[in-house]
């Protein structure tokens, strides 16, 4: 077991009056894919935007490294290694591999009196660092990004971060466009990044992407955690009951079965 | 690489289409106006007109690309041809303060288009439609105040006529059309070989993504709106320079002329999408189809009708380049 990277203690927020986190406690590990889940609503997305600095906790500590830190905004966050991969990527889908991979961080050479892009050495870097997480496919850094597929683009994205230091990775329902092979492809990128040392937040929606690639499961509910188990200490059924809100599933279903035998019986 | 790439390659730019579209309007009026407006005489007709227009469609698809709009524009021409016609000809101030106060009035209006922008979360379109009518009020009230008539007459000689409003090559060509050829080519350096470029197109691409990629969006924003209305102004002034006189109205053509010349250009409506040479392009196309009618048959009110649909067949035509750059993939290796 790798060494905590990033606690969450104690943490609440609200937004006026509005209390959607409640005393939230979770801690990553380097090499360590922490899995979050819950249901919509339940306060994930809040969790991900205190930890990359978009938003700031009311009360409670982040302990990062050991020292208690505080992110003013999402640079400062990703100053500190923590990088943030949205469902889509959060790349740009007019933009070449190669400039989308260095955007804010363009690599230039002199030529002449000015300092040009270097394009040659970007594509180089962006299309290496991609193929070094097994998606051989991309091998021309001037192709548009909108033109790959959805698991390239978590790839791309994923491969940036990391390029650039990412030390804590937010992937934020990474698979949840996109179908089984593609989701696949993503879970093994996400294993890669966790051979590779990083610290995994991982959030989704489908239990077994979490049981595929997790280690450490939180289960979030009407803003707490409800759940912290480590791999292996609950069945799916189980995890699934937990993030239905509780209420198993199979009460779930008896309901939606009782909705649906009357309207067939006509 | 064999042709046939080196081919696509450059049908997936986006200036392509901006440029077969040149080609179709040459040869239209090629054959229906002879070969006249390609000789100097008419070379300097549309170059004039490409020229000062092109000066304002480049920052304005700058803009464009980063996902704003400045339609202010058309307001800040005739105040920047007033601005220096009042200090310099009615108050017969030197030409140089009223350069000077025609370009800080340029800068300070940009910064307030470019502040509220960021500020509010007001579009750029209703923001700048509130300082054109706003900058039009401001002109036509003061001129008359201040001069008791909407048209200014300036008597400008020496090195600034020269620089900034007078004829080149021998008589015809505008002093415009060589400042258009210089911030042509270094509007190309910094947008498509400097780093700023690059922030320009992932801020019109996913502007939160671009933000936290460490790009100062906001500044850059502010920066774009000055460029464009400095532009605007520059344009108005050397052409009451040229003219000898400014009047309050006009300018309003360069809002639809510019918008026009943009997207015939290739530049993404939505942002993201675009290059300076398909502006370029965009912006000859749009001069030649305006000036060329001269030299055809035809009544020149059939013109809007051709820019209309030059404009609806550049657009679909972008669209296809757009998809198939989108969908280019290298034709080798396992697929």
């Amino acid at each position: 077991m790798g060494d905590t990277i990033l606690s969450l203690n104690n943490i609440s927020k609200s937004f006026g009056p509005i209390d959607v986190l409640h005393d939230i406690n979770l801690e990553v590990r380097a090499g360590e894919v922490l899995c979050l889940l819950g249901d919509n609503g339940a306060g994930k997305s809040t969790v991900i935007r205190l930890l990359s600095g978009v938003h700031q906790p009311t009360s409670g500590r982040m302990v990062m490294d050991g020292k208690p830190v505080l992110f003013k905004n999402p640079r400062e966050a990703a100053d500190h290694g923590i990088a943030t991969v949205h469902q889509f990527g959060g790349t740009f889908p007019l933009m070449s591999i190669g400039r989308s991979f260095f955007v804010g961080r363009e690599p230039t050479r002199r030529f002449g009196p000015l300092k040009i892009y270097d394009r040659k050495k970007a594509n180089e870097i962006a299309v290496k660092a991609v193929q070094n997480f097994g998606i051989t496919r991309i091998d021309d850094g001037d192709r548009l990004v909108g033109g790959l597929s959805g698991g390239e683009r978590q790839a791309l994205a994923i491969a940036r971060a990391v390029h650039f230091g990412a030390r804590v990775l937010i992937l934020d329902e990474p698979t949840a466009a996109l179908g089984v092979k593609q989701a696949t492809h993503v879970l093994r990128i996400v294993n890669e990044a966790k051979k590779r040392g990083l610290a995994v937040i991982f959030i989704t929606h489908q239990v077994m992407h979490a049981m595929a690639v997790g280690d450490h499961f939180a289960v979030l509910i009407r803003g707490a955690v409800a759940a912290d188990f480590r791999k292996g200490e609950r069945t799916r059924e189980q995890i699934t009951d937990l993030m239905a809100g509780g209420e198993t599933m199979a009460t779930l279903e008896a309901e939606i079965d009782a909705h649906s035998t009357p309207a067939s019986a006509q | 690489m064999n042709s046939h790439s080196a081919l696509g390659g450059l049908l997936r730019r986006p200036e392509s289409g901006a440029f077969l579209g040149l080609i179709a309007v040459l040869a239209f009026f090629g054959i229906f106006g002879g070969l006249t407006f390609l000789q100097p005489a008419g070379m300097a007709s549309w170059m004039n007109v490409a020229a000062n227009l092109g000066v304002i469609a480049i920052p304005v698809g700058l803009l464009m690309i980063a996902g704003e709009l400045d339609i202010s524009v058309g307001a800040m021409v005739p105040f920047g041809a007033m601005t220096v016609a009042v200090v310099s000809g009615h108050y017969g101030l030197s030409i140089w303060l009223g350069i000077g106060v025609t370009l800080i009035f340029g800068v300070l209006v940009g910064l307030i288009n470019g502040y509220m922008v960021v500020r509010t979360a007001v579009p750029s379109l209703i923001v700048t439609l509130g300082s054109l009518f706003a900058v039009q009020g401001v002109v036509l009230g003061l001129t008359v105040l201040i001069t008791k008539s909407t048209s200014v007459a300036l008597k400008v000689e020496g090195p600034a006529k020269a620089i900034f409003g007078d004829f080149v090559f021998g008589g015809q060509v505008q002093a415009m059309v060589l400042w258009w050829l210089v911030v042509t080519a270094a509007y190309i350096y910094f947008v498509h070989f400097s780093r700023f470029g690059n922030w320009i197109f992932a801020m019109g691409g996913d502007k939160v993504s671009a933000r936290n990629a460490g790009i100062p969006t906001e500044r850059m924003t502010i920066v774009l709106f000055v460029l464009s209305s400095t532009s605007a102004v520059f344009v108005g002034m050397c052409q009451a320079i040229l003219y000898n006189s400014a009047q309050v109205a006009g300018g309003q053509s360069f809002i639809f002329n510019s918008i026009i010349s943009v997207v015939v250009g290739g530049v993404l409506l939505t942002g993201g999408f675009g290059s300076i040479v398909g502006i370029f392009f965009g912006t000859i196309t749009f001069a030649i189809v305006n000036q060329g009618i001269y030299y055809t048959d035809f009544d020149r009110n059939w013109s809007a009708l051709i820019i209309g649909v030059l404009l609806l067949v550049a657009v679909l035509m972008n669209n296809t380049f757009r998809k198939m750059a989108l969908s280019y993939a290298p034709k080798k290796g396992v697929k």
